[in-house]
């Protein structure tokens, strides 16, 4: 580490210190913290299965009110493309719907944050959005927008901003005053204060909000493709839909799985990760963990 | 810097053109206040101090005296209640706490310090790296700082603090914390940077020892509210080293005179009550 030769004995102890210092755990390898983060959950879809099945055993309800996990298997696979096309559908709205959220949710939290006015005025209504339940907007939305996809997209994007907006103003108000003095010794001011200090120091809350954002997406989402059928679109709420009015328990849950299977992985694997990587960057977590 | 009071303490050395040289550093009859009438804290009570270019001031004083509000105060992060202030030169300023941004790597900390200075991108990656030479941690670029200890931490924050190119450096506790064989190097790189780059610094510590061992000149500061009580000229010849007799005598005398600062704390306190 030292590159002067002529160092002094003090520079090879501060040296000596420092190596002692960084002497941490290496990291274990990749496929290892893969499998140790996979089994636990693996685990529990093993788990729920069992439980399913021993439930179907026991013949609490009829096949036609409970299939078992087997049946509801093999419908999947033989309807497998139908699915994937419906879910290809509804990702698209979902993705278009939070991608709208996060723009909106975005700018409204930059605003409210930057300023005292716009905060007292509107920042306790958007927590007040944030506690409507999706469901209690599509009446209005139907009236907005007619059945359309913007009836949901609406419903969507409701859903979700608050959150994400949120998530910003929360992360702007917890930014340690130390860091933003420490700024304004660096020549930081106004906007540069925001760019280098201020946006980075709250990105692991809003990050939180996009996470929450995007569960609230998915859940209004869901809500809107069982009410608002838009004609032609066999999305994933309709095929349920679909489903129910032909009583079909195995289709029935076959969509199910795969609603639940979408959020599961999208929460894990992109937001959980994501997480989880900003968190160990910036120290918030146990670097080994 | 753009400071409102800047013009009118040149106004000052207008007056008075015999003046050889300009003070690095000059506090002029400074109170602050915290707060409004009832629940006012007088943190600093016409607080006067002139620092000379190149001068090595430490200042000593009880918890809560209004060191940091002085030092805040210089560096522009905070305005006077009354009283004028002039800094001549860049300033910065070093906090007890590392103050680093934990979402930047050592290099990104002391870049950002450049970056924000105006100084060009191609030129920035030599500078850092000189600069993390300086406080002997070439090799740790990519580190994260909540990867450091805390005397690797105040190192990279000294050479942020060093990027800012300043004329003068305002230190506030920046080695509290730390063990003393960490301590006792800063120290040795801070005698040398300082004489080699002519720094004006203001340094406040707790720490009598400290103080002697590296001011040329000790000022007490007394509490609530703040006020200079006393100055220690501090003539050990450098380089200096914080276990020497010569460093124990003055610290001696300088610690009498705080405890019995201290001490007319109680007895004025048993009075008000
Ligand atoms: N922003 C503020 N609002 C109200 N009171 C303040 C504020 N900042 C400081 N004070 C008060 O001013 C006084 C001086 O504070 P300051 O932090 O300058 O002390 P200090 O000498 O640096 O203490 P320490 O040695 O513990 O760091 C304290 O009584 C403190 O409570
Ligand atoms: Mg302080």
């Amino acid at each position: 580490m030292l590159t002067e030769p002529a160092a002094t004995e003090l520079d090879a102890e501060i040296s000596g210190l420092d190596s002692l210092d960084l002497a941490g755990a290496p990291r274990a390898s990749f496929g290892r913290r893969l499998w140790s983060s996979a089994w636990p959950k693996l685990l529990a879809i093993a788990i729920f299965l069992a439980i399913w099945q021993l439930v179907f055993w026991s013949g609490w309800k009829p096949s036609y009110a409970l299939p078992s996990p087997s049946s509801v298997f093999t419908r999947l696979n033989s309807e497998w493309s139908t699915i994937i096309d419906g879910a290809a559908l509804t990702m698209r709205r979902a993705l278009i719907g939070f991608g709208i959220a996060i723009a909106i949710g975005s700018v409204i939290g930059a605003l409210v944050s930057r300023s005292r006015v716009l905060r007292s005025a509107i920042g306790s209504m958007i927590t007040g959005l944030q506690t409507m339940p999706s469901v209690a907007w599509f009446p209005a939305a139907i009236l907005l927008f007619k059945l359309s996809e913007g009836a949901i997209l609406f419903v969507v994007v409701i859903g979700a901003a608050p959150a994400v907006a949120n998530g910003l103003i929360g992360g702007v108000d917890h930014v340690p005053p130390l860091l933003v003095r420490a700024g304004h010794v660096l020549g930081a001011r106004r906007f540069g204060l925001f760019r280098f200090i201020v946006a980075p120091a709250a990105l692991p809350a809003y990050v939180s909000g996009l996470k929450q954002g995007w569960a609230f997406a998915w859940r209004s989402l869901m809500a809107g493709e069982l009410l608002v059928a838009v004609p032609g679109a066999l999305t994933l709420g309709q095929q349920l839909q679909v489903n129910e009015s032909l009583n079909d328990a195995t289709g029935i849950y076959a969509i199910m799985v795969v609603i639940f299977v979408i959020g599961v992985l999208v929460d894990t694997v992109i937001f959980g990760n994501l997480e989880r990587f900003i968190q160990r960057r910036y120290g918030l977590a146990a670097a080994n963990d | 810097m753009a400071l409102p009071w800047a013009s009118s303490a040149r106004r000052i050395d207008d007056e008075i053109v015999l003046a050889p040289d300009v003070p690095a550093v000059r506090i002029d009859s400074v109170s602050k206040v915290f707060g409004h009438a009832p629940h006012a804290v007088h943190a600093l009570d016409a607080v006067s101090l002139t620092v000379q270019p190149g001068e090595f001031v430490c200042l000593l004083g009880a918890s809560g005296c209004g060191k940091s509000t002085l030092l805040n105060l210089l560096v522009g992060l905070d305005q006077p209640s009354a009283g004028t202030l002039e800094v001549n030169g860049r300033v910065t300023l070093m906090f007890q706490e590392s103050a680093l941004f934990p979402w930047l790597t050592v290099f990104g900390n002391v870049d950002l310090a450049l970056r924000l200075r105006g100084i060009p991108k191609g030129e920035r990656k030599a500078e850092v790296e000189r600069l993390l030479e300086v406080v002997h941690l070439r090799g740790f670029e990519k580190k994260r700082p909540h990867q450091l200890s805390g005397g690797m931490r105040q190192r990279v924050a000294l050479a942020r603090a060093l990027a800012q190119d300043a004329d003068v450096l305002l230190m506030d506790e920046p080695f509290g914390a730390l063990d003393a064989m960490t301590r006792d190097f800063l120290h040795e790189e801070l005698e040398r940077l300082v004489q080699e780059r002519h720094l004006t610094v203001v340094f406040v510590t707790h720490n009598v020892r400290e103080a002697v061992r590296l001011g040329d000149r000790v000022v007490l500061l007394s509490s609530r509210p703040g006020r200079v009580t006393a100055e220690f000229p501090v003539d050990i010849p450098r380089p200096r080293r914080i276990e020497t007799p010569e460093v124990g005598v003055l610290s001696t005398e300088i610690s009498q005179r705080l405890r019995a600062e201290v001490r007319r704390h109680r007895t004025d306190d048993i009075h008000a009550d």
